[in-house]
């Protein structure tokens, strides 16, 4: 049976989402789309130039894709949900990636603007994706207030340093419902495909790709190490152990029983 | 508590002994350290750390990749009006200057608005001379209605404003400011600020603050280069942004660095800034505070720009006059000074292509009405 992600009510091929931010280019962001394959793709819509044909990003992602705005900007709910509205009004879809940061110093979202964002764009039946960090009940709520999926931190935005938060996004992929897709500072695909084994749904990757040094390349290692790392999840992991295991010298002494 | 009570802090410092201290060592362990502590960016600022450029240089460029990718954000200056009460000595709009004022009437708006547009440019900074008679607030919000039908963001250098007044022109629409201290030493600002209301060191040294009180979504500060020490203007001045990004975190908080130019005034007495100082005042920001925006506008030649790019650099202008209506209303140029001589002409389409060619992408949009 092939492997989908059910995610807002869709069969989801690709459990690598990618974010379009920080490229050289169209041209080249468009390249390393067709190399990493995504089903979702994330748009800032304060980047969205719908007016303009040539510098137009969305002229850029195949027509295949989910198209997932996101309210990079917001500062507060009533922000994200205005550029959530917007986003749909002017075609952008009704799938929206919830940012909202009040701190312009490391872009680390706040929770509570981010779960009253949820709860509003919700009932207003957008599929609603909360970028937020891995707090285990703030997790929860999102998931009731209606969240398609929660987007924990690996670590900060563009930080490349990996999944820092592995202890605490292992805690929501055990007790959250949703699917569980780490967004933000993954830096290489280990670390993606590190995610994938820990029995994330899927990964959602922009700086690594977009600034290596051939980010079409790079976006072509991703999407292996996502699939990877599901297909290990998929195997069964075995659990690691330091030493070998010859003997048992705790319990040896009950087969003298027998 | 303010940034003045800080301000006075330092003033007694003294900064030729403190900018000499650092050991080669330090430097380099400081180049490589996360730390945000002030005494980090005077080891930066430091002539010990004039050997240490281009490790300064590798961590800026990689710094700036890391927070802004490869993009660089564009902009257009407007100057809606020249009437000033100021006589600053390095200014071409000084009060005392004997020069063809005007004040963009809302149909000469649209017309400039309409040009500027059409080639491609979304984000929009309008500027004024500091007169509150001949453009008040109510002239302002007037122009912001019909420039919101032509921009996607617009942002303001105008005079020191109150609180209030910055809250009015945020709920009018205004998304950002920039206010420039010019100098970070009182007393040689009230030596190049000869009379007018900016004589206030103070209420201009807290303008920022207050615009960042006041809504507005991104604050951008700066220091006059060439008017005092640039070590000193520099560190006061990062420190000035980094007071404000530690309060105001929902604010973007820019800088800018920009240099004296020739212009139709009086001041001669210039404090040499050389380009390699500009290089390293810009590379020991992005090291104290990488995710600062920071500009750098057509006062600096296009050479020197395309190399400083790479270094810290997140938005520069484009398709650039400093004469009010520049863009679109023929006067004879006698009559219409501008504020300095820009060295940068090229236009917007010029800048795109020079941009791509250096592998960034030129970000014409980055936010709108919302």
């Amino acid at each position: 049976m092939e492997d989908l992600l059910k995610l807002g009510g869709r069969s989801i091929k690709s459990r690598l989402l990618i974010g379009t931010g920080k490229f050289s280019g169209y041209p080249l962001m468009k390249k390393a789309l067709e190399a990493a394959q995504p089903d979702i793709v994330t748009v800032a819509l304060r980047r969205v130039d719908a007016g303009s044909k040539a510098d137009n990003i969305l002229e850029y992602i195949p027509k295949s894709c989910i198209l997932m705005a996101n309210t990079s900007g917001a500062r507060n709910a009533d922000e994200a949900v205005r550029i959530a509205r917007l986003a749909k009004a002017s075609g952008a879809g009704h799938w929206i990636k919830i940012e909202v940061v009040q701190d312009n110093k490391y872009l680390l979202p706040d929770n509570l603007e981010t779960l009253k964002a949820v709860e509003i764009l919700a009932k207003e039946g957008f599929i609603v994706l909360p970028y937020m960090s891995p707090d285990l009940s703030m997790a929860k709520r999102m998931a009731d207030a209606g969240a398609a999926a929660v987007m924990p931190l690996g670590s900060p935005i563009g930080s490349n340093r990996g999944v820092k938060t592995r202890e605490l996004v292992e805690i929501l992929v055990r007790e959250i419902k949703v699917p569980v897709i780490v967004d933000a500072g993954l830096g290489s695909p280990s670390d993606a495909c590190e995610c994938m084994e820990m029995g994330c749904a899927a990964v959602l990757v922009n700086t690594a790709i977009a600034i290596a040094q051939d980010p079409v390349a790079m976006a072509q290692a991703f999407k292996e190490a996502v699939s990877a790392g599901r297909t290990a999840y998929l195997a069964g992991l075995a659990s690691s152990g330091s030493e070998a295991n010859a003997s048992s010298p705790l319990t040896g002494f009950l087969r003298d029983e027998a | 508590m303010s940034y003045y009570d800080i301000l006075l802090k330092y003033n007694d410092l003294p900064f030729e002994k403190i900018f000499r201290e650092f050991s080669a060592q330090e430097i380099e362990r400081l180049i490589h350290s996360d730390s945000q502590d002030p005494e980090r960016f005077w080891a930066l600022l430091s002539p010990a750390a004039e050997k240490w450029l281009e490790p300064m240089a590798q961590k800026a460029h990689a710094l700036t990749l890391q927070h802004f990718g490869r993009t660089i954000q564009l902009y257009t200056p407007m100057y809606l009006s020249n009437f000033c009460e100021n006589e600053c000595a390095y200014c071409g709009f000084n009060a005392r200057n004997k020069m063809f004022r005007r004040t963009l009437s809302p149909e000469e708006v649209e017309k400039e608005a309409a040009f500027i547009a059409s080639t491609g440019i979304e984000h929009l900074l309008i500027l004024t001379g500091d007169s509150k008679v001949k453009s008040p607030l109510s002239y302002i919000k007037k122009c912001l209605e019909v420039l919101k039908k032509y921009f996607s963001s617009v942002s303001a250098e105008i005079y020191a404003l109150t609180e209030e007044e910055y809250a009015d022109l945020a709920s009018a629409g205004i998304d950002g400011l920039t206010l420039y201290q010019e100098t970070y030493d009182e007393a040689v600002y009230q030596r190049v600020h000869k009379a007018g209301p900016k004589k206030d060191f103070r209420f201009r040294l807290e303008a920022p603050e207050r615009a960042a009180k006041s809504g507005m979504r991104s604050v951008n500060v700066g220091a006059l280069l060439g008017l005092s020490d640039w070590r000193k203007e520099a560190f006061l001045m990062g420190l000035h942004a980094q007071y404000l990004q530690d309060r105001y975190g929902d604010v973007e908080i820019g800088a800018s660095l920009p240099r004296l130019r020739p212009h139709a005034g009086d001041f001669k007495d210039i404090s040499e800034v050389s380009d390699k100082s500009v290089a390293q005042i810009l590379m020991a920001l992005r090291l104290f505070m990488p995710r600062l925006g920071i500009a750098l506008s057509t006062r600096e030649s296009s050479l020197l720009r395309e190399n400083l790019l790479p270094l810290g650099i997140t938005r520069m202008s484009a398709g650039s006059t400093t004469r009010v209506g520049g863009h679109t209303i023929a006067s004879p140029e006698e009559e219409n000074a501008p504020q300095f001589e820009i060295s940068d002409p090229r236009d917007v389409e010029e800048m795109k292509t020079m941009l791509a060619a250096k592998g960034y992408q030129p970000v014409l949009k980055d936010w709108m009405q919302i």
